[in-house]
């Protein structure tokens, strides 16, 4: 039976590592676990491993405690709950060196005594739930809630916190609460009875959690579409994205439904492919809703062609790619971002496009409504690149804010009244010397109507083969591309200004790179650090290139796309940037980052003195 | 193409409609289709239709996607809004723009190519989704802008101008149009605009998606002997079956129709379709026996004319189902539509 060694005490920073089989109802437990901690009052972060499947296969999930607040994923795995057979032996070997193993002891297991370095933890987790429960679903179902039981004592879980969480899950079902409670109280008694309790590694209150939300980048970018008045969606389900279409239209029926007459002031449509969804979008946005679509990598290849019209004939577009693992259907359940270049030049012939990257859900729900001024206000299609690990994992977020002072810019569009003062309205004219031209809204006026096209036109809106008109046009729309700079959110400087090394990253790096640089700072290795958070570069990122001796790009695809956008867009050397990839579908962790910046130090000869003190 | 522009003024004595416009005030830039094109008249049909309709310019919204046929949405009203997007996606265009305007009249025009070849899977799917619109399918069995290659409406043994025999069998977008339980399916000859006007008017009016295929002949590439798509071929085995005639709201119906041969048939704006049944037997308000007696008379190498099939319930519209606010959602003012501070700091407890 289970021995406990004594370890070093670590209080609220540690790993939990859950490996489960999916379909099986381990993810309320999981929750329940993440939840409970966070109402504690202690930081903590939950990625979610799964497959592209309903039932049966592996799936994990990783609680990472974190007294810092990081937002990474931690790289190691301190205590592991086994729970699936089939993935035994690799779990085993993933456990950290004096770490934890918590395994279902109904049955013995000959790989037990593989590992001699970690403690293992048997609870007859099978036997404990068979005898209290009858039929095999609810066996299944319990024997999660009744490890969470198990947990929460080894960690020192607060069960009145627990207790509250499940009453309010299942308040309004007794006899599914009156389950859920035994059940995590068997494997708790169990563990009181018959385990050192708690671990070393474990849980105490801090109030680190107020103010704060445990939240998705997928509900974040729904409910932001929601305040941003959008009121036309159309999508293709596709992971990792559908979860995002998913709260807007239950945010929509929450909010948009007239209580009286059951009418509702949007529409949601789900369409027969990716190349309809975005169709769909363009036809909305051109007759003045605001609308949006969501999908991933594979559903961007389809919405390309039109993409380019929408660039070309100037309609306001907003598309959220949910990256996820490519190329072609990849790996479709883990992360990755690898789409920039797909999405920075999406469509066939001379396009440009503006990008956002919310680097966590807090930011997905901000940039969801900035996508649409953006959109409106240039008029042509605005990405906004979020990736699976944010969209579908619960972040630790700052509250979110609304300003009802808000409004959103419609960009210019004529109405009737500015219409009949004009002499004659021409669709592509710049009248403002701004590249941005005005358009109008069918229905308003026989004096606005137009005939919008992808073919060649004139600034008149009129069709051409004439060499000069259409240069001109195409001329515009690359002014028009540079003074969106004006209007993108500026990224965000972290530094003292050291001018040897700058990292440069975008998205969910930024967690990673947070805790690197604190990883450095520790080895007296200090780096600036730019977050991107919007393509067109502007001359805050110029700056920061040629103000650093060499700059390490750090980004999760294979092809550092965003270095290749970086030298494309900038005027940056290209022999001075570096890469640090991530591309393996799992979200980033600070080691590479950290070897990476040690690693440059170390072959850049004017760096030496710095790197003289050995690292760690 | 014709070189002769007309003026835009038209003579005093021109007829007016009730908002006081003449027909010249309907139509749109000139036609750049090779002359004789039936797309041309089916264009004079589409400004018949909306000036007899009395509709606002402004009102209407022709959509189309790529093609000969495709370039026809710039012919016509040009105080509506065009949209000439890619080919054959006009039906997403028209769903995500009807879906923000419910109020606007949405004509979208369209080939065989264009819809039946690269568009096959959105016409379904808008047909499905029960988009209120008319969606004309100029129909000549030819690629005329890449110069004349078969498409999926040629018939089988049809030859081409080159020589070649079709030998694969046509998706008819009447008959598919019928098996995806369609509202509205009509067919029609771009030379007979006394049947097509009030065709189109109906379409208009209908509550619903109106499919109307128009035969209308390519003079370049496939008006020749051996074509099944020539003014010739076309005149000889087009077959009228039901001819409807369009009685606006307010008028009285002024024709004596012989009992048992008309079908009246309101539609929701209180105008009304008088079905004249060229056939006794023939019920265009049974999908069924309509399906199967079209496919009949093709058989027989007879193209049957007229409104094929209506359904005026109106309860599977893209709107109805979708319970959307009788306000277009491109109208509700955005204090409408957002939630608040307040209700998002209340939200916010869901995810503490």
């Amino acid at each position: 039976m289970p021995s406990v060694a004594t370890a070093p005490e670590r209080v609220n920073d540690f790993v939990v590592k859950f490996a489960n089989v999916n379909g099986t109802g381990s993810a309320s437990a999981n929750a329940l676990i993440m939840k409970a901690i966070f109402r504690m009052g202690v930081p903590v972060t939950g990625k979610n491993y799964f497959p592209s499947n309903i039932q049966g296969l592996p799936t994990w999930y990783e609680i990472r405690v974190t007294r810092e607040a990081y937002a990474a994923r931690a790289g190691r795995v301190d205590i592991m709950v086994a729970m699936n057979a089939e993935t035994y032996s690799k779990d085993v070997r993933e456990v950290a060196s004096g770490g934890y193993l918590i395994y279902d002891a109904t049955w013995p297991r000959s790989t037990l005594l593989e590992r001699g370095d970690i403690t293992v933890i048997g609870v007859p987790l099978a036997q404990l739930v068979n005898t209290n429960f009858e039929g095999v679903r609810n066996r299944i179902l319990f024997k999660n809630i009744a490890y969470a039981g198990v947990v929460a004592r080894l960690l020192n879980l607060d069960l009145q916190i627990i207790n509250g969480l499940l009453r309010e899950s299942y308040g309004k079902k007794p006899k599914l609460l009156d389950s859920n409670s035994k059940a995590l109280r068997l494997g708790y008694d169990y563990a009181q009875q018959h385990l050192q309790c708690p671990l070393p590694l474990r849980v105490e209150h801090m109030d680190k959690t107020r103010g704060h939300i445990m939240i998705d980048g997928n509900t974040a970018a729904g409910l932001g579409c929601v305040y941003a008045g959008a009121t036309v969606g159309a999508w293709y389900p596709i992971t990792p994205s559908t979860s995002l279409m998913d709260a807007f239209k239950g945010f929509c029926e929450r909010y948009r439904v007239d209580p009286a007459t059951g009418e509702r002031n949007f529409a949601v449509i789900q369409a027969e492919d990716e190349l309809a969804a975005v169709g769909m979008v363009l036809g909305a946005s051109w007759n003045g809703a605001r609308a949006f679509t969501s999908t991933s990598g594979p559903g961007i290849s389809l919405m390309n062609e039109f993409v380019g019209l929408a660039y070309y004939a100037e309609i306001p577009c907003v598309i959220f790619d949910v990256q996820r693992v490519g190329p072609s259907t990849g790996m479709p359940t883990r992360t990755q971002q690898a789409d920039i270049m797909e999405c920075a030049y999406a469509s066939h012939g001379d396009t440009r496009h503006v990008l956002l990257f919310p680097s966590n859900p807090e930011e997905c729900f901000y940039m969801a409504v900035q996508a649409f001024d953006l959109a409106e206000r240039l008029q042509t299609p605005v990405f906004v690149l979020s990736d699976l690990d944010i969209g579908m994992n619960d972040w630790m977020c700052r509250d979110l804010n609304w300003n009802d002072a808000y409004r959103p810019d419609r960009g210019k569009v004529l109405s009737a009244e500015e219409l009949a003062a004009l002499d004659k309205f021409f669709r592509y004219l710049d009248r403002d010397d701004d590249a941005i031209t005005y358009r109008t809204l069918p229905g308003v006026s026989p004096k606005g109507a137009y005939f919008t096209r992808g073919s060649g036109h004139n600034q008149y809106g009129t069709y051409t083969e004439d060499s000069a008109e259409y240069q001109a046009v195409l001329d515009r729309l690359k002014r028009k591309f540079s003074t969106a700079v004006k209007y993108v959110p500026k990224p965000e400087l972290i530094g003292k200004g050291d001018n040897r090394i700058g990292i440069v990253s975008i998205g969910s790096c930024d967690g990673a790179v947070r805790e690197a640089i604190d990883v450095l700072a520790r080895e007296k290795i200090h780096v600036d650090y730019l977050r991107i958070k919007a393509f067109p570069f502007g001359h805050d990122v110029e700056n920061f290139l040629s103000a650093h001796s060499t700059i390490v790009v750090v980004e999760q695809n294979r092809d550092a796309q965003l270095r290749a956008l970086l030298t494309l867009e900038t005027a940056v050397e290209k022999s001075k940037v570096q890469s640090i990839l991530s591309y393996s579908g799992l979200p980033m962790s600070c080691e590479p980052i950290v070897d990476g910046i040690r690693a440059a130090l170390a072959e850049a000869p004017r760096f030496s003195a710095v790197t003289a003190k050995s690292p760690r | 193409m014709s070189f002769i522009n007309k003026p835009r003024v038209s003579h005093p004595s021109s007829p007016v409609n009730a908002l006081g416009l003449t027909r010249r005030q309907y139509e749109g830039s000139m036609s750049t289709l090779c002359a004789g094109c039936g797309h041309d008249s089916i264009t004079a049909a589409l400004i018949e239709a909306c000036w007899g309709l009395d509709m606002r310019p402004e009102q209407v919204v022709k959509l189309s996607g790529i093609g000969c046929s495709s370039k026809t949405t710039a012919y016509f009203v040009s105080g509506g809004h065009g949209f000439n997007s890619v080919h054959g996606r006009m039906p997403s265009i028209a769903s995500g723009a009807n879906a923000a305007n419910r109020d606007l009249t949405y004509v979208g025009v369209s080939g065989d190519g264009d819809s039946l070849s690269i568009g096959l899977g959105q016409l379904v799917h808008a047909i499905r989704r029960n988009v209120n619109m008319v969606y004309v399918i100029e129909n000549n069995g030819v690629y005329g802008l890449t110069k004349g290659q078969f498409s999926a409406s040629a018939d089988i043994g049809s030859q081409a101008k080159k020589g070649d025999v079709n030998q694969s069998p046509p998706i008819d977008p009447v008959l598919l149009a019928l098996s995806l339980g369609a509202t509205f399916v009509a067919r029609s000859f771009s030379g007979d605009k006394a049947q097509l006007v009030p065709l189109i008017q109906a379409g208009i009016r209908h509550r619903g998606f109106a499919l109307i295929d128009v035969l209308s002949p390519c003079v370049t590439f496939n008006d020749h002997e051996g074509s099944t798509k020539s003014y010739s071929f076309t005149r000889e085995h087009y077959h009228a079956a039901v001819e409807a005639d369009f009685v606006p709201p307010a008028q009285q119906i002024a024709v004596d129709y012989p009992l048992g041969e008309s079908l009246p048939v309101l539609l929701h704006d209180g105008s009304r379709v008088i079905l004249r049944k060229l056939e006794a037997t023939y019920d265009p308000t049974d999908r069924a026996a309509a399906y199967s007696y079209i496919e009949n008379k093709l058989k027989q190498n007879e193209y049957v004319t007229g409104l094929i099939h209506i359904n005026e319930s109106g309860s599977t519209e893209f709107h109805t189902l979708n319970k959307s606010s009788a306000v277009p959602l491109n109208r509700i003012p955005y204090e409408k539509l957002v939630p608040g501070a307040a209700a998002l700091e209340k939200l916010l407890t869901r995810y503490r």
